[in-house]
């Protein structure tokens, strides 16, 4: 009947997803899959586990999929507080810095996500940054990814990727990082979406995908 | 074991549930109702066991009731889904209600929505829903059958499409099905039917 921890390794993977942010030239871009599935099954292909925070900052949860729906809902919240109070955005860093502040406040009771920030600072800075389900930081120069295919994401990242990539080429190379390897990947695929982020917009972008 | 599908079509949800209440192979009650009108614009379609999926959807019918009252506005198919949801994920880590939903209606703004909720409070808007085993055999028969802008006849076509797989592949028999519809009615407005009532 409700059976979620008889059969499988861990909580992250009873929904399934594959996100990934790499930074290029004065631009980054954020891509997941979009599978929405519970264990075995999938239930539907238009899933997206990237919401859009503020004009330049996105935010990818993979993990179990009600933490990752309440925590976006729980950021924009902090963001939304934080631009009225301040009156300015929320600058990615700090945004970075808060997500993992808030992620550690449940260390021993943690939500079943691990976030991955990408977004362009004031100046237009490319800005990525990723952390696990307790908020312990990387800022990476190149790429960050979490979900299900991790280590298949890694493997195709870390030959792809090179440093001053325009917003095209990331384009390229982020889907064809995110595809090769939830292909590879039972519980993710059936679908992707590409953000990239330049200075003067955002280029969303679905992409045709093995539906399995 | 509960059956529960959800189709949206042309400004319209339909809601096929079985009626069997079981407790382990004791089939209790062949005449349970699992669709709960919120109002006449919005319904659940519960599955789980009777404590939980009748608490919690009373519950959550009592505040939407509440902020009618409070407020004077119908909360849209929408927000009243993400309230939902929202209760379901806050009871998570507390004491979590085992029953998975579907949640369906019809309203201005949006047209006929139908939210598939887990018990965890994932939630998905999807234009048709399965919850329970019946899961394993029908979602394929929507992905062949099922279009856009159905009319209420096509989509009762297909429930009955659907009710005659399980009929014949699903190990437990499910002689008895309840339907209800919500739909735009000629004033504008949402209105609820009963198209098969639980109790026959």
């Amino acid at each position: 009947k409700i059976q979620i921890f008889c059969h499988q390794m861990s909580i992250l993977q009873h929904n399934g997803s594959s996100v990934i942010a790499m930074a290029g030239k004065n631009c980054v871009a954020i891509a997941s899959d979009t599978r929405f599935g519970i264990d075995a099954q999938t239930i539907a292909f238009d899933f997206s586990k990237v919401w859009q925070i503020s004009d330049k900052l996105f935010v990818g949860l993979p993990g179990l999929l009600t933490d990752s729906q309440t925590f976006s809902e729980k950021l924009k919240f902090r963001v939304n507080m934080y631009r009225l109070r301040e009156e300015r955005e929320m600058s990615p860093r700090v945004f970075s810095n808060m997500v993992a502040s808030l992620l550690y406040e449940k260390r021993f009771g943690p939500y079943f996500v691990e976030p991955l920030i990408a977004g362009l600072d004031d100046k237009n800075e490319p800005f990525i940054s990723g952390m696990d389900l307790i908020g312990a930081p990387v800022l990476a120069k190149d790429f960050v990814l979490a979900g299900t295919a991790d280590e298949a994401m890694f493997g195709m990242a870390e030959s792809l990727w090179r440093p001053d990539l325009s917003p095209e080429d990331l384009f390229e190379v982020i889907s064809q990082t995110l595809m090769s390897a939830f292909d590879r990947d039972a519980i993710s695929g059936w679908g992707a979406v590409v953000h990239v982020i330049t200075p003067d917009q955002v280029i969303t972008r679905t992409l045709k995908t093995r539906q399995d | 074991m509960d059956s529960l599908i959800g189709i949206t079509g042309k400004d319209f949800v339909i809601f096929v549930a079985d009626t069997a209440q079981a407790r382990s192979i004791l089939k209790m009650k062949g005449d349970e109702d699992k669709i709960m009108v919120v109002d006449d614009s919005k319904m659940f379609a519960m599955a789980g066991d009777t404590g939980d999926r009748t608490t919690f959807c009373e519950y959550v019918k009592r505040n939407l009731k509440l902020y009618e009252i409070r407020s004077g506005l119908t909360l849209s198919t929408h927000a009243a889904a993400h309230w939902t949801r929202r209760a379901l994920a806050d009871a998570l880590r507390q004491g979590p209600y085992e029953t998975n939903l579907l949640f369906g209606g019809w309203d201005s703004e949006a047209g006929a929505s139908l939210y598939y909720l887990d018990y965890l409070g994932s939630m998905h808007k999807m234009p048709f829903a399965i919850q329970g085993y019946a899961s394993n055999f029908v979602l394929s028969i929507f992905d062949r059958y099922y279009k856009e802008d159905l009319t209420i006849p096509e989509g009762l076509d297909l429930a009955k499409l659907c009710i005659a797989e399980l009929n014949k592949r699903f190990l437990l028999a499910q002689p008895n099905w309840a339907i209800k519809v919500i739909k735009k009615g000629d004033d504008g407005k949402a209105s609820l039917e009963v198209i098969v009532p639980a109790k026959q």
